[in-house]
């Protein structure tokens, strides 16, 4: 831009000014906050260390801790930056910390459970059942290869069934909008809140003790299946909801009936959206363990079909572990809910990658 | 898709252009407000038929009541009929997604499919009117030429469509309407969210355009009304009335020589 400098303007500088990213944290910014947290360490080290007569908690310590490196951060802040840098930083500085209590709990039991875990867990752990394991013998003997592959059935049972359905009824509630859309939307997230003992109930009573199906791993899929089926739907409706209804009238236009600009249109705009709706419904059930205890009810023994005969799956070996008297079960009862959080975590993975490959090949020109 | 039918017509022979359309004593309400009244105006084949008014004149509803859009909206009614070439868009004879079909459409915002590739969007209405191409790269070429997109984009046809800036968008919204072989292409407002450049390229096609299909616009801009249009039609409506089409003829007469005060004043920008 050339700008003819008024008469009487000051000289502009010939000289390039130097590269700089406004607001970029720099090495002193950090420094300055080190330099902060230790002394107001220090401080509160004096005053309950020395000074005062008595000692405190340690969280009493950290709470004046905090305080002192509060005021500390705001003056070193204000002397090299100014009173409005100062206030950004302790603003920043607040945030972060309430962001970091709000992840703490999450961190604390994730990294528990990998802590007790991984010292009981070994490759044995995933291709043996507990059929010929005493409660006395350690740890590393026995597993819960009858535990995830009845968790995997069981789960993927319950999928097969609910997500089709859940997205069906996603598809009822915004694109059809039918007479009882309102109810049924109403009614889906209503089920959202049921206690899923209830619905381990309702299987328990129904197909098991009245039609006499008996106890399986099927029986446990059902009620999971009762579960995860709001939570899909819900989910799905949302993410259907953020589909532009300009899409829709685009593919109405070009002559398409109703379901082909579904099919074809919405529904793959939503990718991504819908594998997160499923996911959402499979963390519901992963976990669940009273209505498996109705329906599945749990065994040491492998059982790989999920059609007859009782059926163990994690979280009921996990529940059966850890109710044991033995230190051993307590280990091996860890080393399940690892290899639940672990099973959890592949599945995320798993889906998101489906989601990336899916929509890399959407790009190319399939014939 | 198993209902896949192969298009057998191979309608490259430029025959007679396009359909006419009709609109015999067309009238429209939105619930108990009725915003639309008595409109009677014949759309030809290998003309460019202009609409242009005041916002909220109607304008858009009569488009979107030319190829049953309008029924989208709960609540709409409507009187009158269209006859497209002499057959009743509203009547028993035609399937609703045959009218929607031949009576193509183009939106004021460019609206590409973003989960399709280029190519996927150009040929998107054939799925979505579950036919199949005889050859489908002939076809999304020759629809990429017609809108001019086809030298910007020979390259990356697989390329997802939302990277396309908004003008190129808008052009492939086109491309997209012609694959389907419409009779008629009405188009609300389609360059008001483009540069100029773009603007000119989308003018440019309708020009190509209009011997192959008739074109109806919708436009606020009375520079573009009169270098596209061969006829125009001018709504307005007045304060607590329903739109009306208050003139209407060749765009020349319209805006050189109007019969109507009002319709004066519009065209000379007095208000509007």
């Amino acid at each position: 831009m050339t700008v003819t400098a008024p008469a009487g303007a000051r000289p502009r500088s010939r000289v390039a000014a130097a590269r700089r990213r406004p607001g970029a944290w720099r090495l002193s910014d950090s420094i300055e906050l080190a330099a902060a947290a230790a002394s107001s360490y220090v401080l509160t080290w004096l005053i309950f260390g020395r000074l005062m007569p008595f000692t405190v908690q340690p969280a009493g310590f950290a709470i004046c801790w905090y305080a002192l490196f509060l005021g500390a951060y705001w003056g070193v802040a204000r002397d090299s930056s100014g009173p409005v840098v100062a206030r950004d930083r302790i603003m920043a500085v607040l945030i972060s910390t309430g962001a970091g209590l709000a992840l703490a709990p999450l961190l604390l039991v994730i990294g528990y459970v990998v802590y007790r875990g991984l010292s009981s867990l070994r490759p044995g752990f995933l291709l043996e059942t507990m059929q010929l394991t005493g409660p006395l013998q350690p740890a590393t003997e026995g597993g819960g290869m009858h535990s995830i592959l009845g968790t995997i059935e069981q789960v993927g049972i319950a999928a097969l069934i609910s997500v089709p359905l859940g997205i069906l009824t996603a598809v009822y509630l915004n694109e059809v909008k039918g007479p009882i859309a309102a109810p049924a939307r109403l009614v889906a997230s209503a089920m959202t809140a049921l206690p899923s003992v209830v619905a381990g109930l309702f299987v328990y009573a129904l197909l098991i003790v009245r039609l006499r199906w008996g106890f399986s791993g099927f029986a446990g899929s059902l009620a999971l299946a009762i579960l995860m089926l709001p939570t899909v739907t819900i989910a799905a409706e949302q993410v259907l909801r953020i589909v532009p209804g300009s899409l829709r009238e685009a593919a109405l236009a070009l002559g398409g009936p109703e379901w082909r600009a579904v099919a074809l249109v919405v529904l793959p705009t939503a990718r991504t959206g819908l594998i997160t709706a499923v996911i959402l419904g499979t963390a519901r059930i992963i976990g669940e363990t009273a209505p498996m205890m109705l329906t599945a009810v749990g065994t040491k023994i492998l059982n790989p079909n999920p059609f007859g005969g009782i059926q163990d799956d994690l979280p009921l070996f996990v529940y059966h572990q850890i109710r044991a008297p033995q230190d051993t079960s307590v280990d091996r009862a860890w080393a399940g809910s690892l290899v639940l959080l672990i099973l959890v975590l592949l599945l995320f993975l798993l889906a998101r990658a489906g989601g990336q490959g899916g929509r890399r090949s959407g790009k190319g020109t399939r014939r | 898709m198993t209902a896949d039918t192969q298009v057998t017509d191979t309608t490259d022979a430029p025959g007679p252009a396009g359909g006419t359309l009709d609109a015999v004593g067309v009238s429209a309400w939105f619930g108990q407000r009725k915003v639309l009244e008595q409109v009677d105006i014949v759309m030809n084949s290998g003309e460019v038929t202009a609409l242009i008014g005041p916002s909220g004149c109607g304008k858009s509803t009569f488009l979107r009541i030319l190829n049953r859009m309008h029924e989208l909206v709960p609540a709409a009614t409507l009187a009158g009929s269209v006859l497209l070439d002499g057959e009743d868009v509203y009547g028993t004879a035609l399937a609703l997604t045959e009218v929607r079909r031949r009576i193509g459409m183009v939106f004021q915002k460019p609206n590409p499919f973003p989960a399709m590739s280029i190519a996927d969007n150009v040929t998107a209405g054939l799925k979505l009117t579950g036919r199949r191409p005889a050859d489908r790269e002939a076809l999304v070429e020759e629809c990429l030429r017609r809108a001019s997109l086809w030298d910007e984009v020979r390259g990356r046809l697989t390329a997802p469509a939302g990277g396309l800036s908004g003008g190129q968008q808008q052009r492939l919204c086109i491309a997209r309407s012609l694959a389907v072989r419409p009779d008629v292409l009405l188009m609300d407002e389609p360059c008001s969210a483009l540069d100029p450049t773009s603007t000119r390229r989308v003018e440019e096609t309708i020009g190509e355009l209009k011997e192959q299909v008739t074109i109806v616009i919708v436009t606020h801009n009375m520079q573009q009304a009169q270098r596209v249009s061969q006829r125009c039609a001018f709504f307005l409506a007045e304060e607590d009335s329903p739109g009306r089409v208050v003139e209407q003829g060749p765009t020349e007469q319209v805006f050189q020589h109007p019969e109507d005060p009002r319709t004066a004043d519009y065209v000379n920008g007095r208000f509007g």
